[in-house]
C-alpha cells in the first residue's frame, strides 16, 4: 500500500470544474465566450486524464500484490462500530475505470464542444458533465462502501440532469424521471445490502465497509443465514438488485431506452461508456462476496443472458438510429452480467472496457449523423450518407466491426473471452454459451443493418435536410478517430506476453476464484471461437442481402417473418406496457375500486340509515313539537342566561388563559401533595 | 469546583423560571411572551445540564439539553412566522387586541 | 471563596439581570437585547459546568439563530418610531403575586429535597460522548427531531408567506 496523494485531485479536479461553472457559468459565458467554458471544462477532465495515467504508472512499478495507491481525505463518520472515511483508492481494477472514465469522458468533452455549440446553455451542459465525471470516478475510486454509493447516487442525480437538459419538452423531462425513480427501486436494493452487510458483519465481531476488509472478514458469513437464506446470497440479491437498476437489466432495464432523450454526448458517455457499466464494476469489486453465493451467480447469469436476448431482439425492429444503439448497449451489459455470473471478471470488465470505446464511438458517430441531418433520427429517412460524411461513416464502420466481433478488432477479444468462459467455467453451460452466440449473431446482424441503412444506399432524406448535409467539425471527428483507434487497438491488451497482459493486471483483485481449466483445450476454444466468427459473419451476410440488396426487400422480409412477431418486437414487447399496466394502472385501478365502494356501499349504508333516521325523526318530531319544546324553550332561556355571563371567562387574552392555566396547575399538584402528606 | 454546589445552579434556574414566568403572564406583546418561553426553556436547560454535572450520569441531560434547543428553534420559528402572519392580518401584534374569534 | 464561585456569581448577576431586562423593560428591543445578555449568560454556565459542546451550540442556535429570528420578527411587526411603546405590560401585580407562589414554593422544594449527589470529575471534552450518544442511543429521537424540524421549516414558510389571490 502506497499513500498517493495526488489520487485525490482526479475526483475534484472535475468537481472544481463544476463547481466554477455551476456558480459562475452564465457571467463567464458572457464575458469570456464558450471557448472559456469549453477550456475549463475540458481541461479539468484532461488534467484528471494525466493524473490517472500516472496512477496507473506508478502502479505498475510496484509489485503486483501491493499494488494500491491509497489517500485518505478525512474521517467522515465514526460513531460506534462504525468507522467510515472519505477515501479514494486505486488498484488495478479501479486503475482500469478511472482511465476509461477520463480518457473517453474526455474525448466526449472534447465532441461536445462541437456538438453543443448552438446551446444557449453551453455552460449548464459542461457543469452537469463535470459533475458526472466527479460522480463517476467517486464511485470507482471509493475506498468503501458509502464513498462508493454517493458516487453511485451522484451518477443518478446528473444522469436525472442531462437526460432532461432540454427541459422544455415535456417528453424530457419525463425520460428523465423515469430513468431517476427507476434507478432509485434498484438503489434502495443497494442500500439495504450495505446495511444487511455491515450488519451481519458486525455481530461477528468485525463490521466494516471497506472493500479490503471486507474481502478478509467476508469468510465470516459463510454457512450463516438469515431468515432462512444464507446471508451471503441475500446480500449479494439485494447488491445486484441495485446493478440491474444502474446497468440497465431485466427488470429494471426500461429507462436506459427512454434516456436516449438527452443530448447525444451524454448518450455516449453515461448511457454506454460509464454510468451503466456501474453494476458490473461493483460486483467484481465485490467478487468475494459474490463467490460465496452461488445461487446469485447463476442469478446474474440468467438475468445476464435473459437480458442480452430481450434487447438484442428488441434492437432488430427498431427504426430511431440511437434506441438501436440503446438496445444493444442493454444487450451487451447483459453480455458483462453473463460473464460476472460464470466468475469471468477480469473477462466482463475487458468487455466493459472495449465495449466503452466502441459504443462510444458508435453513439457518437450517430450524434455527427443526426447534426449533420438537422436532427432527423429517424433511420428510414437517411441512406447514402457515406459520399457525405467520410469521417464518420470509416469510423462508424470500424466500430460495428468491433461490436460485431471480427477479429482481430477489440470486440472479438472481449466477446470470444466470455463466451468461451461461458462455456468452460464450473458455474457456466453450453446452454448459456449458445444463447451468447445467438446473441453475437444478432448484435451482427442489427448492426449493419443499421449501417446499410444509414451509410448506403439511396438517400431518403428530404431536399431540404439533404442540402445542408456536411462533414461535423474537427472537435467532433478527432473524438471519433481516437475512439476508433480503440476500438481497433484494445484487444491486443488481451493477448498474452504483449504488453501488460490484461487478466493477470487484475487478478489481485479479482483473482482467480474459478479454476479455469485455462486454454488447455486449444482445439475445442478455437473451434467455438471460429464458430462465433462464423455466426456473426452469417448475421451481416443477411443484413447485407436484406438492407443493401434488397433481395428479399425489408418491407416484404418484414411481412413474411411475420407481422405479428415485427409488431411486438416493434413495441419492446410491450414491457412499458405491461409496467404501465401492473403498477401505474393498478394503484390507479385499486383507488378506483375505493372509490367505488365509498360511494355505492358505504353512501349507502349511510343513506339507508339516514332514511331511518328521517322517518323515526317525523314521527318524533309530531311529539317534540308539542310536548318537548315547551320544556326546551325554558332550558334554553337558561342556557342564555348563564351562556350570557360565562362568555367573559372566554376573553380571548392569552394572558388570562395562561393565568387560569397556572392556578389550575398549582391547585392541582397541591391538593396532590395534600393527598400524600395526608395518607 | 471549589465550594460551588448543585444548589447554586438550581436556584439560578429558578429565578430565570420565574422571570420568565413572569414575562409570559404579563406581556401583550406576542413577541415577548415567546421571549418569556425562552427563559423558561433555559432555566430548564440549566438545570438538565447540573443535574447531568451533579450526577455523573453522563451525557443523557447534555443531549435533552440538545433536543430542547432543537425544538426551542422550531417553536421559535413557527412562533415567530404565526406572530407575522397575525400581524400582516391585524396590523399588531397586541394579544389582546387580536380576538375577532370572539365576536 | 474559590475563583470559580466568584466567577459564578459575577455571570449569575449578568444573567439575572439581563432576564429582569427581558420582563420588564418597555421596549420590546430593549427586552430583545437583553434576551441576548440571558442567553449568552447561560452559555457561559454550560461551560462553567462542563458542558462545552452545549455551550458552543447555545451559542450558535439561540444567539445565532433564534435572536437573530427574533429581532426580525421585532423589527418587521413595529414601525421604528413607536418602539418605546412596544412592550406594554398588564396586570403586574396578580402576575407578581402569582410567581412569587410558584418561586418561594420551588425554592421550599429545592430546599427540602435531598439531592443524590456525587462529586464531579474534572471537565473533560464532550463533543465525542454527545456524537456518540446521539447516534447510537437516541438515533431514533435524533431522527425524529430532524422530522419536526424539517416540518417546522416548511410550516414556517407557509404560514409566512403572502396569500397570493387567483
Amino acid at each position: 500500500m502506497t499513500v498517493a496523494p495526488y489520487v485525490a485531485l482526479i475526483p475534484l479536479l472535475p468537481l472544481a470544474g463544476a463547481t466554477i461553472l455551476g456558480l459562475a457559468g452564465v457571467p463567464l459565458q458572457r464575458r469570456l465566450g464558450k471557448a472559456a467554458v469549453s477550456w475549463l471544462a475540458c481541461g479539468t477532465v484532461a488534467a484528471s486524464f494525466v493524473l490517472a495515467v500516472a496512477a496507473f504508472l506508478q502502479l505498475t512499478t510496484l509489485d503486483p500484490e501491493h499494488r494500491l495507491l491509497l489517500v485518505r481525505l478525512f474521517p467522515w463518520i465514526h460513531v460506534g462500530t462504525l468507522g467510515v472515511d472519505v477515501a479514494f483508492a486505486v488498484d488495478p481494477l479501479s486503475a482500469v475505470m478511472i482511465l476509461v472514465v477520463t480518457g473517453i469522458g474526455g474525448l466526449i468533452h472534447l465532441y461536445s464542444v462541437g456538438y453543443m455549440h448552438e446551446d444557449p446553455a453551453y455552460w449548464r451542459f459542461f457543469a452537469y458533465l463535470n459533475l458526472f465525471t466527479f460522480a463517476m470516478l467517486t464511485l470507482v475510486l471509493g475506498d468503501n462502501l458509502l464513498v462508493m454509493f454517493v458516487g453511485w447516487e451522484g451518477v443518478g442525480l446528473c444522469s436525472w440532469g442531462l437526460i432532461g437538459f432540454w427541459h422544455k419538452e415535456l417528453a424530457n423531462t419525463r425520460a428523465g424521471n423515469k430513468a431517476f425513480i427507476v434507478n432509485r427501486i434498484g438503489d434502495f436494493g443497494f442500500v439495504l445490502g450495505v446495511f444487511l452487510l455491515f450488519w451481519s458483519l458486525d455481530a461477528r465481531g468485525h463490521g466494516t465497509l471497506v472493500f479490503r476488509e471486507l474481502a478478509t472478514h467476508a469468510h465470516l458469513l459463510a454457512g450463516e443465514t438469515q431468515w432462512g437464506v444464507p446471508v451471503a446470497t441475500l446480500v449479494t440479491l439485494l447488491f445486484f438488485v441495485g446493478a440491474t437498476g444502474k446497468s440497465a437489466q431485466i427488470p429494471l432495464y426500461v429507462w436506459l431506452p427512454d434516456a436516449m432523450a438527452g443530448p447525444t454526448p451524454v448518450s455516449a458517455l453515461i448511457h454506454a461508456a460509464t454510468m451503466v457499466t456501474a453494476g458490473v464494476y461493483m460486483i467484481a469489486r465485490l467478487n468475494f462476496l459474490f463467490a460465496m453465493a452461488p445461487a446469485t451467480l447463476a442469478v446474474v447469469a440468467v438475468i445476464g443472458a435473459a437480458t442480452a436476448v430481450l434487447a438484442a431482439t428488441i434492437a432488430l425492429a427498431q427504426n430511431d438510429i440511437k434506441r438501436v444503439l440503446a438496445y444493444s448497449t442493454v444487450s451487451q451489459l447483459g453480455y458483462m452480467f453473463l460473464a460476472m455470473g460464470v466468475g469471468a471478471y477480469a473477462a466482463g470488465i475487458f468487455h466493459l472496457m472495449t465495449h466503452a470505446f466502441f459504443k462510444a464511438c458508435l453513439f457518437l458517430g450517430s450524434g455527427s449523423v443526426i447534426h449533420a441531418m438537422s436532427g432527423e433520427q429517424d433511420m428510414r429517412k437517411m441512406g447514402g450518407l457515406r459520399e457525405k460524411l467520410p469521417a464518420t461513416s470509416t469510423t462508424f464502420i470500424v466500430a460495428t466491426l468491433a461490436i460485431a466481433g471480427i477479429p482481430p478488432l477489440a470486440g472479438f477479444f472481449s466477446k470470444d473471452e466470455i463466451l468461451w468462459q461461458v462455456y468452460s467455467s464450473p458455474y457456466g453451460s453450453p446452454m448459456l454459451w449458445a444463447v451468447g452466440v445467438t446473441v453475437a449473431g444478432l448484435s451482427a446482424f442489427y448492426m449493419f443493418r443499421q449501417v446499410f441503412m444509414v451509410f448506403f444506399g439511396p438517400c431518403h432524406a428530404d431536399h431540404e435536410t439533404a442540402h445542408h448535409l456536411h462533414e461535423s467539425p474537427a472537435t467532433m471527428t478527432v473524438p471519433l478517430w481516437i475512439l476508433m483507434g480503440g476500438s481497433v487497438l484494445a484487444g491486443l491488451l488481451w493477448i498474452p506476453h504483449v504488453f501488460l497482459p490484461f487478466e493477470a493486471w487484475l487478478e489481485p483483485v479479482v483473482g482467480v476464484h474459478v479454476a479455469v481449466a485455462h486454454h488447455a483445450e486449444l482445439a475445442v476454444e478455437l473451434s467455438l471461437t471460429l464458430f462465433s466468427v462464423l455466426v456473426a459473419l452469417a448475421g451481416i451476410g443477411l443484413a447485407y442481402t436484406i438492407y443493401y440488396r434488397r433481395r428479399p426487400d425489408p418491407a416484404v422480409f418484414g411481412r413474411v417473418l411475420g407481422g405479428v412477431p415485427h409488431r411486438i418486437l416493434l413495441n419492446k414487447y410491450y414491457v412499458d406496457e405491461l409496467y404501465d399496466l401492473l403498477f401505474v394502472r393498478g394503484v390507479l385501478l385499486v383507488c378506483r375500486m375505493a372509490a367505488w365502494f365509498d360511494l355505492r356501499v358505504i353512501d349507502g349504508l349511510v343513506n339507508l340509515s339516514a332514511a331511518i333516521v328521517r322517518g323515526w325523526a317525523w314521527a318524533s318530531g309530531l311529539f317534540d313539537g308539542y310536548v318537548v319544546d315547551g320544556a326546551v324553550n325554558a332550558l334554553a332561556d337558561v342556557a342564555q342566561f348563564v351562556g350570557r355571563r360565562v362568555r367573559n371567562l372566554q376573553s380571548g387574552a392569552i394572558n388570562a388563559y395562561l393565568y387560569v392555566v397556572l392556578i389550575g396547575v398549582l391547585g392541582g399538584v397541591l391538593l396532590y401533595w395534600s393527598l400524600v402528606s395526608a395518607s | 469546583m471549589g465550594d460551588l454546589s448543585l444548589g447554586h445552579f438550581v436556584v439560578l434556574g429558578g429565578i430565570l423560571f420565574a422571570l420568565g414566568l413572569f414575562c409570559v403572564l404579563t406581556r401583550r406583546n406576542a413577541i415577548g411572551i415567546l421571549m418569556g418561553i425562552e427563559l423558561v426553556l433555559n432555566s430548564a436547560n440549566i438545570n438538565y445540564v447540573a443535574f447531568a454535572r451533579y450526577n455523573q450520569t453522563g451525557y443523557d441531560g447534555q443531549v435533552f439539553a440538545i433536543f430542547v434547543i432543537m425544538l426551542a428553534a422550531a417553536e421559535a420559528a413557527i412562533g415567530l412566522a404565526i406572530v407575522l402572519g397575525i400581524y400582516q392580518s391585524f396590523e399588531t401584534i397586541d394579544v389582546e387586541a387580536t380576538d375577532r374569534l370572539r365576536r | 471563596m474559590s475563583i470559580t464561585v466568584a466567577v459564578f456569581y459575577l455571570l449569575a448577576a449578568v444573567t439575572v439581570g439581563s432576564a429582569l431586562g427581558v420582563a420588564f423593560a418597555n421596549s420590546i428591543v430593549y427586552s430583545a437585547f437583553a434576551l441576548m445578555g440571558t442567553l449568552l449568560g447561560v452559555a457561559a454556565m454550560f461551560v462553567l459546568l462542563g458542558a462545552d459542546f452545549l455551550g458552543v451550540v447555545q451559542l450558535l442556535v439561540y444567539v445565532g439563530g433564534i435572536l437573530v429570528l427574533t429581532l426580525f420578527a421585532v423589527m418587521l411587526t413595529h414601525r421604528i418610531s413607536d418602539v418605546n411603546v412596544s412592550n406594554r405590560a398588564v396586570g403586574r401585580l396578580p402576575g407578581f403575586v402569582l410567581v412569587a407562589v410558584v418561586f418561594g414554593w420551588m425554592v421550599h422544594v429545592a430546599g427540602s429535597a435531598r439531592w443524590v449527589m456525587k462529586a464531579p470529575g474534572a471537565p473533560a471534552p464532550t463533543t465525542y460522548g454527545i456524537g456518540e450518544a446521539l447516534l447510537t442511543q437516541y438515533a431514533l429521537p435524533f431522527e425524529v427531531a430532524s422530522i419536526v424540524l424539517l416540518a417546522a421549516l416548511i410550516g414556517a414558510v407557509v404560514v409566512s408567506r403572502k396569500e397570493v389571490k387567483g
